[in-house]
């Protein structure tokens, strides 16, 4: 069973692709195929002369990845140890996100919002041209909604490209994107 | 751009599996606590008659160490699973085996070698003579960087099962069996004066194979569990 219709398009640098649908339509399945995690069973990704899908893309999904027992800045520092440090420092990165009041704190303490901002610090690790966002919005409050629109605007200015589901009303605000609409390949559904 | 390289990767992660066992060190603790109690069963059991447990010594310290070493194996890889940890190990652009590596590393760390350094002390309460007990060191110092090696090897086949750790117990313990035979003989050679180098010799070459070769075995189990 097709988990989606047929999907195509193109995307260069400075893009940013929002992908909408809804729920169950694919859009995860969809983003996870981008990511490299899961191969389509149909159809084929073409990518630029020297990019490849896992080592030029960041992806941050519904599972967040951050350690529970370790520190907001523990956490941030693995990312830069393991992904490849950015521009910034650990400090830095925990002040742009507005966690740095509980910096010190364990992940299990934080809320479901403090969490994904914590997660979103592999954008500012990598420097990856990629961005692979699915459901960004979720959880983040209305300044972590417009952190992340900064964060965004900064990432297409300098040529980067971004992939981002959304199923609602949370959507990018302050610069260009593409829709594409996502139907589900399940004819019932 | 293209992230750090596979050392770097490598470090940071034993890094922060240490951190993490030393911050869950109760939970770590509970495999050695459990080794403990079940050697010190058998005095209990079988009798205390000191040529009876000198006997049997190396078998159930062997044995407590195998089921001590699966009891730890089933949080291997889980918990990076069940957060997305291991999704984005995969997506990082580093290769699987070199994660499986770092990962082993630290559950050798933090599993293996207490195991070792406590087997003195299970050597005097299973009244194993002191040559006995210094070859029976040498055995697991050599031999539990295997049983996590080769756990890793079922931890990554049962990660994405819900109860995946009855399961990965039936997969190990056969693959156990040579080693736990070798280890035991080599033990019960030096107890008797007979020569034991070609057991540890055996270790060894078992110790090498399962260096180069399960962590790549992992790799491909963990790439299938996460499909």
């Amino acid at each position: 069973m097709p988990v989606f219709e047929p999907v195509s398009f193109t995307l260069s640098q400075g893009e940013l692709l929002l992908v909408t649908g809804a729920n169950g339509s694919g859009k995860t399945t969809l983003i996870r195929i981008l990511a490299g995690v899961l191969q389509p069973s149909q159809g084929e990704i073409r990518r630029s002369a020297g990019l490849s899908g896992q080592v030029h893309s960041v992806y941050v999904g519904h599972q967040l990845a951050v350690k529970d027992d370790l520190s907001v800045l523990e956490n941030i520092r693995f990312m830069q140890a393991f992904l490849g440090a950015g521009d910034l420092a650990t400090e830095d990165i925990a002040l742009q996100l507005g966690l740095h009041h509980v910096r010190q704190q364990a992940a299990r303490t934080l809320s479901a919002g403090q969490r994904k901002r914590c997660a979103l610090a592999r954008l500012h690790t990598s420097g990856r041209p990629l961005w692979l966002l699915d459901e960004p919005y979720s959880n983040l409050d209305h300044e972590g909604m417009t952190m992340l629109n900064g964060l965004l605007r900064r990432h297409l200015d300098s040529g980067g490209v971004c992939v981002m589901t959304t199923h609602g009303s949370l959507r990018p605000d302050g610069f260009a994107f593409r829709e594409y609409q996502l139907h589900s390949g399940n004819p019932r559904a | 751009m293209s992230g750090t390289k596979a050392s770097g990767a490598l470090t940071a992660l034993l890094k922060r599996d240490l951190l993490l066992a030393y911050r869950r060190r109760s939970e770590m603790a509970q495999p050695l606590i459990f080794l403990l109690v079940v050697v010190s069963l058998f005095p209990l059991g079988v009798g205390p008659s000191p040529q009876l447990l000198s006997l049997i010594a190396p078998g159930v310290i062997w044995i407590a160490a195998l089921l001590a070493t699966v009891l730890s194996l089933d949080s291997l890889f889980r918990s990076d699973f069940e957060d997305g940890s291991l999704e984005q190990f995969l997506l990082s652009g580093q290769p699987l085996a070199v994660i499986v590596i770092a990962k082993t590393a630290a559950h050798w760390l933090t599993a293996g070698l207490p195991l070792v350094l406590l087997s003195p002390l299970l050597a005097v309460w299973m009244n194993l003579p002191a040559e006995g007990a210094r070859v029976l060191v040498f055995t697991l110092a050599i031999g539990t960087p295997v049983l996590s090696l080769i756990g890793a090897i079922g931890g990554a086949l049962t990660v994405s099962l819900k109860r995946g750790g009855q399961l990965l117990s039936l997969l190990v313990f056969p693959l156990y069996v040579p080693l736990l035979i070798i280890a035991t003989n080599a033990v019960s050679a030096a107890v008797a004066g007979l020569p034991y180098t070609g057991q540890l010799g055996l270790m060894l070459a078992g110790l090498v194979a399962a260096l180069t070769l399960a962590p790549f075995a992992a790799s491909a189990a963990l790439k299938l569990s996460l499909e």
